[in-house]
């Protein structure tokens, strides 16, 4: 969910009256949205960089409030009040229309084939006459920012550019040419580049970098150019100099290039209806409608939600019109969400569905919940370990190889903790033990969980087992305690001690465990498991001191 | 008990006086360790109120090993005296003796000795004076026979400097009689035994009173994991509301299941690397029922089933990528798949409890693993008002009076339910949240490793209490 901050004070202007935070909060509920937090620039800047940066920051009130990720209108002040006078009946819904220069023909943004190869998509559109002062303007410009970062996808499906209309001539061109070929002055440089050395340039700058990556290994770059000549923009990095846009500028040419043309449109919207208010003539835009079989008081609901809706006095039908601020209505059922918001969530009466089912465990996890309970009264702690480990964990550590250990390895971990999913569930317990040694001894932990294993059988190429594992930690090794667990377990699982039908334990070679220390363990002919005195190397690399013994085996073959 | 002789000569000596005796006077007159003496003292203070001891302590001198030598054989510096006879010696012999050296110097500084350095055969030392007197044996001796008194402060400091002397501290008892002094004590009992009961001698013995204010010993158990413990009242409650457990053991999941079938689109920021495990090996996913997938297809990218869809271009390379699952809805999505599939739809109740994997920056209540919570109720015509009651019947089986925030609700999308093939008029409600949060606020802990993972404290483990009532309290 994107957070929206916004200035209280000016918030509450533009609504036209206070509210108590508690007041506010629960308009923000019924709305369906949430106010997260209420807090201050100097707030912010003293928990991430301390108080002494934050002296001199500003006190102003900031309400910062959760809205739904598709309702990409609601992301701006504009956009937030709009939405919430409507609601409380304090406005009509608007209604965007269209409107032609009164002069001249409109506005043409030419796209060439170039572009193909690169960024294929561009939209435009004009903001006429619109009066900017310092806080529209900021918003203006965090709008786009919020659009860039969510919808837009760190600008690689849109990028948005906004230019003063009145210091370029159209029509405009939108081309892809080598980078060597573009040279321009960036916004706010004084000098001309080229886009080779702007790419470079760049390399080092904290916000524009994380964007280079989009179009660096192209052959060609997309730009944008007016009739002269004057280049607009090098979508995603960067606009000119020249175009850039101030509080004075009083016409808005608004272009957005991308790679999916349906997000360009949607953001397109977003910019031009929020702001359209703005505009002497406010609210301009096309609109498109489609209609909905429902009740007819529901049509003053939707209407609240910004949705103009009508009966149409043909049966229950009613139509209901989408304005472009409200690309998230792709269905039906959202334009029934909100009717459901509008009439609030809690003046729905609570019905029981009549739906009768007999409930099932699911049997493996019915046979870990019996098999935990008497692990625990037989003496044995419950631990829980990550599923996610590193890969020393599991091989380096245990005396393995990484290779054989049949593990589904994670392509983009941040740290070397969650390099693979785990395959055994004895480094988790010796991890556990190693960080509560000033517990007394003996410890004696056990866990039932999933590990996983790749396994060409299934769709994925992996699949879970289900393990159980149990350590011994003391002066002595105790493998007698263990065995003795193992016996109790096979006890409650109903499996006798003998070859064949029954279980029984065979010597094994395993490099976790001390030579002569370890054995198979067999249930009617087939291995499921091992128990033994772990090897000294295994005991010092988890950093543990004293002799260990462990067991693990898999229960699903006792289901 | 302590030495019988020694409490019975104790409590002799107690009878004798009037005010009382110190323990530390008792042992050096009768010449045993101080110790034996206190041990005499605990185990009468254990048998009632035959004598009454009050501590004390006292600074006072002792010799140290050195100390002790010099009091005995003199001063290294006087023994260096002594050892010179009328002829000289020469200082290579001197050197050799084991007090030579310190003694030397000090000896030197006293101007009791002199050295002929010109002395043919090497230095040679002679006497300058008739005779000495060893003040520092004189000193240590004083301090030995308890003088110590007439030695002056700066006196001590010095021999202390010389790490001749030392000063120690001493815990005494002043021992008085108590209320039922006696010199006769009859040995108590400490415990009942077999024998006791055997012969019936136990009515002649007097018993050891307990000390009722100690703790008694921790029994000898194994516990479950205060997580796994709410997870398995999660359970009964489900199981008591008639939903059957949904099989959940499969943490690798396809995008596809992951994130298409639920009518995620391919862009979305949940499937960015940012926030979701990708898979190296393996890296792809193979074999999904193929009309579905065209299906599904379909609906993302031109719409279908009353949608518009997102209208891009989708594709397979996406949805082939294998995950750590972000959510058990992809086991849903499965199911109810598998549900679809059916000859004739049967309402069903669905929940499940397992990991599932964010790849999340990691905070004191945030992990990149954890439990999530899901029931699913799917049936015809299932409206917002069943969403409502059902939930409202589940938090009140956990014991929530007030609603918080712990999880989110609603109605799956038809664009995600029609593909599967479900029926027009079948509706699918769902709700989900995670076990962790709750059991933090059911046990009041603020950092999530404090309770899962390695790093949890098994002293928690241990001292968790049963939950007899609501599964969580809010008031």
């Amino acid at each position: 969910m994107p957070t929206v901050g916004v200035k209280r004070d000016l918030l509450f202007k533009a609504l036209g009256r206070t509210y108590t935070d508690e007041e506010f909060d629960e308009l923000c509920f019924e709305f369906g949205l949430e106010l997260d937090e209420i807090t201050s620039e100097k707030e912010i800047i003293s928990r991430e960089q301390g108080d002494s940066k934050a002296s001199g920051a500003s006190d102003i009130i900031l309400y910062k409030i959760d809205v739904p990720a598709n309702r990409y209108d609601l992301l701006c002040l504009e956009g937030l009040v709009r939405g919430l006078q409507v609601f409380k009946n304090k406005l009509e819904a608007p209604r965007y229309r269209r409107v032609s220069p009164i002069s001249g023909e409109p506005q043409k943004l030419i796209i060439t084939k170039a572009t193909a190869a690169v960024r294929p998509h561009a939209v435009a559109a004009v903001l006429r006459n619109i009066t900017f002062t310092q806080e529209r303007y900021d918003s203006f410009i965090e709008l786009q920012e919020k659009l860039h970062q969510n919808i837009c996808r760190k600008r690689s499906l849109v990028a948005i550019g906004t230019h003063d209309l009145d210091t370029i001539s159209g029509p405009f061109t939108y081309t892809a040419k080598p980078p060597g070929d573009i040279c321009f002055k960036p916004l706010n440089q004084t000098k001309e580049y080229t886009a080779t050395q702007l790419m470079s340039l760049y390399k080092t700058d904290s916000h524009l970098r994380h964007y280079l990556h989009i179009i660096e290994d192209k052959p060609v770059y997309p730009v944008i150019y007016d009739s002269n000549g004057i280049v607009l923009s090098m979508p995603p990095i960067i606009n000119g100099d020249h175009s850039k846009i101030s509080l004075k500028t009083k016409n808005v040419f608004i272009e957005c290039t991308a790679t999916d043309v349906t997000k360009a449109k949607i953001v397109l919207d977003m910019m031009v209806t929020m702001f359209s208010e703005y505009c002497s003539q406010p609210f301009t835009l096309t609109i498109t409608g489609i209609s909905c079989q429902h009740f007819k008081k529901i049509a003053q609901l939707l209407t609240r939600m910004c949705l103009r809706s009508q009966a149409t006095g043909v049966g229950d039908e009613i139509e209901v019109e989408i304005p472009p601020t409200r690309s998230d209505v792709i269905h039906a059922c959202d334009i029934m969400e909100d009717a459901a918001i509008a009439y609030g969530f809690n003046n729905i009466t609570r019905t029981t569905p009549r739906t009768y089912t007999v409930a099932n465990q699911f049997p493996l996890n019915k046979l870990t919940e019996l098999l935990r309970q008497d692990l625990a009264a037989a003496g044995f702690t419950e631990a829980l370990n990550f599923a996610l480990c590193s890969q020393e964990d599991i091989a380096d550590k245990l005396g393995k190889k990484i290779s054989e250990t049949k593990a589904a390895h994670i392509s983009n971990p941040k740290t070397a903790e969650f390099q693979v999913a785990r395959t055994t569930l004895l480094p988790g317990l010796l991890k556990t033990i190693a960080a509560n040694r000033k517990m007394p001894l003996p410890l004696k932990l056990f866990e039932i969980s999933d590990v996983v294993l790749k396994d060409e059988t299934k769709d994925v190429g992996a699949s879970n087992s289900r393990r159980f594992c149990a350590v011994y930690y003391n002066k002595s090794p105790g493998f007698e305690v263990i065995h003795g667990l193992l016996d109790r377990t096979m006890q409650l699982l109903e499996v006798q001690p003998a070859c064949g039908e029954g279980y029984h334990i065979q010597a094994a070679d395993d490099s976790t465990f001390f030579p002569g220390r370890c054995a198979e363990i067999f249930v009617r002919g087939k291995s499921v498991g091992r128990l033994g005195v772990l090897h000294p190397d295994v005991i010092n690399r988890f950093e543990l001191t004293m002799p260990c013994s462990a067991l693990e085996m898999d229960i699903e073959p006792f289901l | 008990m302590a030495d019988a002789g020694v409490v019975e000569t104790l409590l002799r000596r107690i009878e004798k006086v009037d005010d009382g005796v110190d323990s530390l006077e008792v042992a050096n007159s009768l010449g045993v360790d101080h110790q034996v003496i206190v041990g005499a003292v605990k185990s009468l203070q254990s048998v009632g109120d035959v004598i009454s001891a009050e501590l004390r302590s006292s600074k006072h001198w002792e010799l140290t090993e050195e100390g002790m030598e010099i009091a005995e054989n003199g001063s290294h510096e006087a023994r260096v005296f002594s050892s010179i006879p009328l002829e000289g010696l020469a200082q290579s012999e001197l050197m050799k003796l084991s007090f030579g050296k310190i003694g030397f110097s000090k000896a030197m500084s006293s101007k009791w000795i002199r050295v002929d350095k010109t002395h043919e055969g090497g230095p040679r030392i002679f006497r300058t004076v008739e005779s000495i007197e060893d003040q520092v044996r004189e000193k240590l001796l004083l301090v030995q026979k308890g003088n110590t008194s007439q030695l002056e402060e700066k006196e001590k400091n010095e021999l202390k400097k010389r790490k001749l002397l030392s000063e120690v501290t001493v815990k005494t008892y002043w021992i008085t009689k108590g209320n039922s002094f006696s010199t006769t004590i009859t040995k108590q009992e400490t415990e009942l035994t077999p024998e006791m009961i055997a012969t019936g001698n136990w009515k002649e013995k007097k018993f050891k009173p307990y000390n009722f204010e100690a703790m008694g010993v921790a029994p000898d158990s194994g516990h479950l994991h205060p997580l796994m413990k709410v997870r398995t009242q999660f359970r009964q409650i489900f199981l008591e509301m008639g939903f059957t457990e949904m099989p959940t053991n499969n943490f690798i999941e396809s995008s596809f299941w992951n994130f298409d079938s639920l009518f995620q689109p391919q862009q979305h920021p949940a499937r960015d690397q940012h926030d979701t495990f990708f898979l190296s090996d393996p890296a792809l996913a193979h074999e999904f029922p193929q009309d579905y997938l065209e299906r599904v297809k379909k609906v993302h990218s031109e719409g279908g089933f009353g949608s518009q869809g997102y209208k891009y271009d989708w594709k397979i390379e996406e949805a082939q990528k294998n995950i750590l699952r972000t959510h058990t809805t992809a086991v849903s999505a499965r199911m109810l798949y598998k549900l679809a599939q059916q000859e004739k739809f049967t309402p069903v109740k669905y929940f499940s409890i397992d990991r599932v994997f964010r790849n999340e920056t990691l905070d004191a209540t945030h992990l990149a693993e954890f439990h999530q919570i899901e029931g699913v109720v799917a049936d015809y015509g299932l409206t917002l008002g069943d969403l409502m009651g059902i939930l409202h019947q589940f938090f009140t089986k956990l014991g929530l009076k007030k609603w918080v925030e712990v999880g989110n609700s609603g109605v799956f999308r038809p664009e995600m339910l029609l593909p599967m093939g479900l029926p027009e008029d079948v509706s699918v409600i769902a709700w989900g949240l995670s076990l962790e949060r709750p059991t933090m606020i059911k046990y009041g802990i603020n950092n999530i490793r404090e309770l899962v993972g390695h790093k949890v404290n098994l002293q928690m483990v241990l001292r968790q209490p049963h939950m007899s009532t609501g599964l969580l309290s809010f008031t």
